[in-house]
């Protein structure tokens, strides 16, 4: 039976079984690419969306656990803090493979949210457990202040 | 399709891999290894058209046979083929490497692409516009010497002018290099040099498809591998009917002990892997070590392949005292965050593979083999895919899906690597042990260093005449053999990467044990033998400067007579504010060190110094809080792809330094999830401070491994802080410890 589930403020209709990840209707129903297939076991962070304000780790959480809209990378036009920190990451140069870098930065955005102007400690903790292999950490904690200070 | 295909095979790879450019071909790429003074890789890939394309449409297409992922290579190309052809940047299209149509490169890897791949492109971007040139000339009638270009539009005196675009045909480039232009010098240079901003990034950063991963077709079809639960354990049964009937299984593929089950959906796939997992049995091997002591032990009694490099005899200068030391080195996982993927369509007999890997040449060679087809029937087309650190698993994947391909045409194949595949199946960094006995004189100068070096070797890659690297070659019907073993050899080194101390002894051997038994698997990861190599000097220097009573600083100048490595480690102890023989200090339960250590990547590439502090809490747990390094590299390309490429090097290093190893026992590894293998995080991010020397008339060497010394910079720290030494990585709390308790 199919199921609704609203990404970026668009209702997708996916068929698939209620325990289905998210992330896979994600990426193969809903046109997402930025939440990213890591682990599959919400130990690196690189799937993670925001529902309801919330981060979530989509490659383990059930489809149909989720009540309302959820926000991707892809939303960063409509986004404020997306669309922040879109430029600052560009403007650190805050990537290397950058295959973690989607998951850091909903991360962010999940703080950013909630913290308009974090330390660099706050910064630390909200992305602690989001993996990132290339050793991007400190370009990454850059662009998340200077997101934060732009949207000051 | 805009130009005129001279060859219809290239035309059909350009529409088989939906690349869309004006581009037109010589027949065949040619290779001449005896045309004078040309860089290596032109010379094996001599047209010069098989490098680049001025398109009338006013922008150029520039092929190479080295690939992008995210170490910013694309970028670089572009700023030297910009400056090259006087262009502005934005008309350099960088293509990616498709095999039979981009320059064979082999591997992307050593830190070599700009050093090598970028000076061919230098050269034949020299010879492309000296032909533009020439064509002007003629058209103008006005000397060469009288004509000046900018962004493709070349100018007289007179006024007159004429643009690339409309000299260009597809026949211009149709010429073997000659080396009759020379590239520029670096005086007129305008973007190399720069921070350009990568290109790579944007797509990165809005959700964009930037991987492999990313990639979608009409139809496709979603696969997994069920990998055997050990190596080289044998299928002996499965239940097929049990998986068939699950929701959107498609097929089950067997061949051998390669399994593999497809289905519509990628959860069906996934769920089909857990019963296929269930459902099948397999007679197990057993046979790993059982523990790291015992391996390490078998590597030194094993029967080994025994060389000697760097002997130096000076009997008029003999130490008195011998300080020793014996340093461990676990295997390590290139531990990419998104495991391995590949997609594969087998259509009108030729398969065509979308993958990440690091060489395509050499992975369609292996494929190739595997298939049992002619080389045109397998075309290997590079898209990006999470980190390359060496090899990890994305050339077996490749053939993963080649497999499955082959026995289900005209559909495109996905098959994506679980997270425990790749922590279970990705060929490690090799684990080493190193011996160093030296002596000192009564001066407090090194008289004799000899150096032991025991590991399997450091590059089992893809591409080899003979035997097959890639894992399912091994499990499917009439498997094939592994190529044989070899060690890179010197001055670049495998195992012994980095072996040779830089600095000067008058006494030296140094004897590498290169060990034959390889029960785990290995192959190429950042540095290969350099890490352990480097680790163990740079510990030992320290070791015997504490004997000496001198600074590791002053110490290690004391032993270099190379002035470029004076001046880095100079500059990392100004930037450090480095005080002789710094002090222990202790303070709210905690030791504080500081450590420094020197290398020249291969003693060939970059020279990085790095001094690091650190704290030590009364679990032993240590944490870098300061890292300074000095890099040089010869002439800089873009700065800030340089520092960002030795920040994370020093990053990563961290990580392998105190948290890593893969864990394994005699039934199986048993690494396969980051809670087996954690890394470095967040909270253990030291702050960073990297300062480069550029050397303008120096040549470019590559930057992408600096990362190295920072082990023995913090096994150093550990030694002050707590005034004993972990000669075993990694420099865990357990280990560390032990040192005060």
């Amino acid at each position: 039976m199919a199921i609704q589930i609203q990404v970026n403020g668009k209702t997708h209709s996916v068929d698939t079984p209620p325990q289905t990840p998210l992330l896979y209707a994600l990426r193969n129903d809903c046109d997402v690419n930025s939440a990213k297939y890591g682990c599959g076991a919400g130990q690196c962070g690189a799937c993670t969306v925001i529902v309801n304000g919330n981060q979530v780790r989509s490659c383990i959480t059930p489809i149909s656990a989720i009540k309302g809209n959820i926000t991707t990378l892809e939303d960063y036009q409509n986004d404020p803090v997306l669309k922040a920190l879109n430029k600052s990451f560009i403007a650190e140069q805050a990537a290397q493979c950058g295959f973690c870098i989607a998951g850091m930065m909903m991360s962010a955005k999940g703080l950013l949210d909630k913290n308009k102007n974090p330390s660099d400690a706050q910064i630390k903790i909200a992305l602690n457990g989001n993996l990132c292999r290339c050793g991007t950490y400190s370009r990454i904690l850059k662009a998340v202040k200077s997101a934060a200070k732009e949207l000051a | 399709m805009n130009a005129p295909f001279k060859n219809s095979r290239r035309q059909f790879l350009f529409q088989s891999t939906g690349l869309v450019i004006g581009f037109t071909f010589g027949s065949e790429l040619v290779a001449d290894n005896t045309a004078p003074d040309l860089p290596i890789d032109l010379k094996n890939n001599l047209n010069i058209n098989s490098w680049l394309y001025v398109d009338p449409a006013g922008k150029i297409d520039v092929f190479s046979g080295k690939v992008e992922f995210g170490q910013g290579i694309a970028t670089a190309f572009r700023q030297i083929v910009a400056d090259e052809m006087d262009v502005i940047i934005e008309r350099v299209n960088i293509l990616p490497c498709v095999t039979g149509i981009a320059p064979n490169e082999g591997v992307t890897s050593g830190s070599q692409s700009v050093e090598f791949g970028g000076l061919a492109l230098r050269y034949a971007c020299a010879q492309a516009r000296g032909t533009l040139l020439e064509k002007a000339s003629q058209s103008l009638k006005v000397p060469i010497g009288d004509l000046s270009i900018k962004d493709g539009v070349i100018s007289a005196k007179s006024g007159e002018t004429v643009d690339y675009w409309k000299l260009t045909s597809t026949e211009l480039l149709q010429q073997k290099a000659d080396g009759r232009y020379k590239p520029k010098p670096v005086t007129n240079h305008r973007y190399i040099g720069q921070s350009i901003q990568r290109i790579d990034i944007p797509a990165k950063v809005s959700g964009g498809v930037a991987y492999v991963q990313d990639m979608k077709f009409p139809g496709m079809l979603h696969a997994r591998v069920v990998r055997p639960p050990a190596p080289r354990a044998q299928l002996i049964s499965i239940n097929e009917s049990a998986i068939k009937s699950m929701p959107g299984v498609v097929a089950i593929v067997k061949s051998g002990s390669f399994l593999a089950v497809v289905a519509q959906r990628e959860e069906q796939a996934v769920n089909a892997l857990v019963e296929a997992k269930k459902q099948s049995k397999w007679e197990m091997a057993n046979d790993l070590p059982s523990t790291y002591a015992q391996w390490h032990k078998t590597m030194i009694e094993a029967s080994n392949l025994d060389t000697e490099h760097a002997v130096k005899k000076d009997p008029s200068k003999q130490g008195k005292k011998i300080i020793a030391g014996e340093f461990t080195k676990p295997f390590i996982a290139h531990a990419s965050i998104g495991p391995s993927c590949a997609i594969a369509i087998l259509k009108d007999g030729v398969t065509t593979i979308y993958n990440h890997a690091q060489g395509m040449y050499p992975l369609q060679r292996d494929i190739v083999k595997a298939l049992q087809v002619p080389a045109d029937k397998v075309v290997c087309v590079h898209r990006e895919g999470s980190g390359m650190y060496g090899q990890s698993g994305a050339d077996d994947v490749a053939l993963d899906a080649a497999l499955i391909a082959r026995e289900l045409p005209n559909q495109h194949i996905r098959v994506q690597w679980m997270r425990d595949d790749e922590f279970k199946w990705e060929p490690y960094n090799s684990a080493m042990t190193v011996k160093i006995r030296a002596s000192l004189d009564e001066g407090g100068n090194i008289a004799n260093w000899t150096q032991d070096i025991y590991s399997n070797t450091h590059s089992t890659r893809p591409g080899e005449k003979e035997g097959n690297n890639l894992i399912s070659s091994w499990y499917m019907a009439n498997p094939q053999k592994r190529s044989p073993v070899t060690n890179i050899p010197l001055p670049a080194g495998g195992s012994h990467r980095n072996g040779i101390p830089l600095y000067s002894f008058p006494n030296q051997q140094i004897n590498n044990h290169l060990v034959q038994e390889m029960p785990v698997r290995v192959s190429a990861f950042r540095t290969l033998g350099a890490f352990a190599n480097i680790f163990a000097i740079e510990s030992m220097m320290d070791k015997l400067a504490k004997e000496a009573n001198a600074d590791p600083v002053e110490f290690r100048l004391r032993h270099l007579q190379n002035q470029r490595g004076k001046d880095v480690i100079l500059k990392v102890a100004e930037m450090s504010n480095w005080k002789p023989n710094p002090k222990r200090v202790k303070k709210n339960g905690k030791l504080y060190g500081r450590g420094v250590a020197f290398s020249q990547y291969k003693n060939l590439q970059v020279y990085c110094a790095v001094v690091c502090d650190i704290e030590v809490d009364g679990n032993g747990k240590i944490r870098v809080t300061d890292v300074w390094a000095a890099a040089e590299a010869g002439l800089i390309i873009n700065p800030d792809g340089f520092k960002n490429q030795i920040e994370g090097g020093l990053i990563q290093t961290i990580s392998w330094t105190i948290y890593e190893e893969v864990k394994f026992n005699q039934a199986g590894i048993q690494t396969a999830s980051w809670a087996d293998y954690p890394i470095l995080r967040f909270e253990d991010v030291p702050n960073i401070q990297v300062e480069l020397i550029n050397r303008p008339n120096e040549k470019s060497i590559g930057v992408g491994e600096g990362n190295a010394p920072i082990a023995g910079a913090i096994a150093n720290a550990l030694a002050m802080a707590t005034n004993g030494r972990v000669y075993d990585l990694p420099l865990s709390p357990a280990r560390v410890k032990k040192l005060f308790t």
